[in-house]
């Protein structure tokens, strides 16, 4: 099944730096990818969002209008999204930082604290990494290899002692 | 298989440009093309190049000007705004025939605009891009692999034919990231360029790269033999995709990113029944005439889509003497049209016929 997933947040949450390593996994496992940021005036402390799509067919319109994966990083884009998200479809809410619940009954909703586990497991700035581990789990949008290999390829070279931090934060996710 | 990665538009044209043996980069920052110059700022200094940010757009382009004379392949790249300020260099390379890269990577306007996708530039791309009579080759990529192969395909035809190319991307193109595979860097270049002026050292003639003839006669014996140049890249250079059109009763021509959009619409119409197909111009200057004129012998009507409000419109009813419908959707100022939308048209003049 082909993923369609928008990822939004503040800028800084490394909204961009979770759906490369999405993008990633989809390219390592010999797919057709799309990676698409918002771009502009966003800077720390703005909004920032993703589209990414990940199909066995060449993609068309690299702009996500009607996600079947959304995950929300803050209120403002939880907000902005979750009525465009399609019946059927999958959204995580960080519920560290939003306190709303989803009333739409059609979506299938997890509630992952993404914040609050990355500090007390020492994995402050991970809560980005901690979604896309609960994602990987609700959606299985590669092979667990392509993931992990995904997060190798996507933490640069001057950063590379953060690798394993990263792996660990996915296995968080995915046990969250 | 070279190995895919992942890559920015604006960074694979970059790295294009750099493997077609461009080592001469003239720019000026502007949204949404400031990570091709981020690119060569970074590279170039690496590899003996030269990046160089200028004062101004102006001087940027002219500086390509200087450099190609010199013979060597040279670029610029900007967005909208930025390329209405390079078009009177771009006219003096066009009157002195010479050939250099220009990238748009464009977004809303006019004026200062918007920073979001448009391809509100087709006519200053294929008509006007700087006074007097001249044309400019224009290539519209829609994928970013698509992109990369057209960096070396426009310097090489800019040599062989001693004028200037333009990519015609966007923000959306710009910005996304698409698995590319890079070729392997090429340093062929075409035939020597006899006509630089690289220095005679007293061996042959001194060469002349100039765009003023005072002498009318001059002048326009001077246009003539470019058009007549013109001529003949019209009938050999043509490129377009065409995608379902065998059969199909609705055609849409669309480029780029609104190509992209376009053809999840045409399957979207399939899915329901409808007889739709796609023409995806990859030349826009020369505009693929003969692909739509034989495409326009079986389809029943055409539907152009642009972000724009409706500018390649034009080349498609010229091209087929308006003898089928030609119908128009557009969206712009930097909105993307949705395959929804598209699909929405498709079945209305469905629906009228």
């Amino acid at each position: 099944m082909s993923l369609n997933m928008v990822i939004a947040g503040f800028g800084g949450q490394g909204i961009l730096f979770a759906g490369k390593i999405v993008a990633y996994s989809g390219l390592i496992d010999g797919k057709e990818i799309s990676w698409l940021p918002s771009y502009g005036p966003e800077m720390r402390g703005g909004t920032a969002n993703c589209s990414i799509c990940i199909s066995d067919k060449a993609i068309g319109s690299p702009l996500v209008t009607t996600p079947n994966v959304f995950i929300a990083m803050n209120g403002p884009s939880f907000d902005k999204f979750i009525n465009s998200v399609e019946p059927g479809g999958i959204v995580i809410v960080e519920s560290s930082l939003i306190n709303k619940k989803v009333e739409r009954d059609d979506v299938k909703v997890s509630y992952v604290p993404a914040s609050a586990l990355a500090e007390e497991n020492g994995l402050k700035g991970l809560a980005n990494i901690i979604l896309i581990g609960k994602l990987f789990k609700e959606f299985g949008f590669s092979s667990e290899e392509a993931l992990y290999k995904a997060v190798e390829k996507c933490v640069p070279a001057k950063k590379a002692h953060l690798i394993e931090a990263n792996k660990k934060a996915l296995e968080l996710g995915m046990n969250s | 298989m070279a190995e895919r990665f992942l890559m920015k538009g604006n960074e694979a044209l970059a790295e294009a440009a750099i493997q077609a043996g461009c080592r001469h980069f003239f720019g000026y920052p502007i949204t949404p093309q400031t990570e091709l110059a981020a690119y060569m700022s970074k590279k170039m200094p690496k590899i003996g190049g030269t990046y160089l940010q200028a004062e101004s757009e102006i001087a940027a382009a002219n500086m390509v000007l200087g450099a190609s004379a010199a013979g060597v392949r040279a670029m610029t790249s900007s967005s909208s705004p930025g390329i209405s300020l390079k078009t009177e260099a771009i006219s003096y390379m066009a009157g002195s025939d010479v050939p250099a890269l220009i990238i748009n990577v464009q977004r809303g306007g006019p004026g200062l605009g918007g920073i979001q996708p448009s391809q509100a530039d087709y006519w200053q791309a294929t008509r006007a891009l700087g006074h007097g009579d001249f044309h400019i080759l224009v290539f519209a990529p829609a994928t970013v692999q698509e992109m990369v192969n057209l960096v070396s395909t426009a310097f090489d035809l800019g040599d062989k034919y001693r004028m200037p190319a333009m990519i015609l991307a966007d923000g959306m193109l710009g910005q996304m990231m698409e698995p590319v595979e890079l070729p392997e860097a090429t340093e062929t270049q075409a035939a020597p360029k006899t006509w630089a002026v690289d220095g005679h050292e007293f061996k042959r003639e001194r060469n002349v790269v100039n765009s003023l003839y005072l002498t009318p006669n001059d002048l326009e014996s001077r246009v003539k033999a470019r058009f007549e140049r013109y001529e003949n890249i019209k009938q050999t250079e043509q490129r377009a995709e065409e995608y379902l059109t065998d059969d199909a009763d609705i055609v849409v021509v669309a480029y780029g990113a609104s190509a992209r959009v376009a053809h999840s619409a045409v399957d979207l119409a399939r899915a329901q029944g409808i007889k739709a197909g796609m023409v995806r111009p990859i030349t826009l200057w020369p505009f693929p005439t003969n692909i739509v004129q034989k495409v326009a012998k079986t389809a029943k009507q055409f539907l152009c889509v642009e972000m724009s409000m409706g500018q390649m419109i034009d080349d498609v009813k010229l091209s087929i003497n308006c003898s089928k419908p030609v119908n128009f959707y557009g969206r712009t100022g930097g909105i993307i049209p949705t395959p929804a939308e598209i699909c929405e048209e498709i079945k209305i003049l469905e629906g009228a016929k």
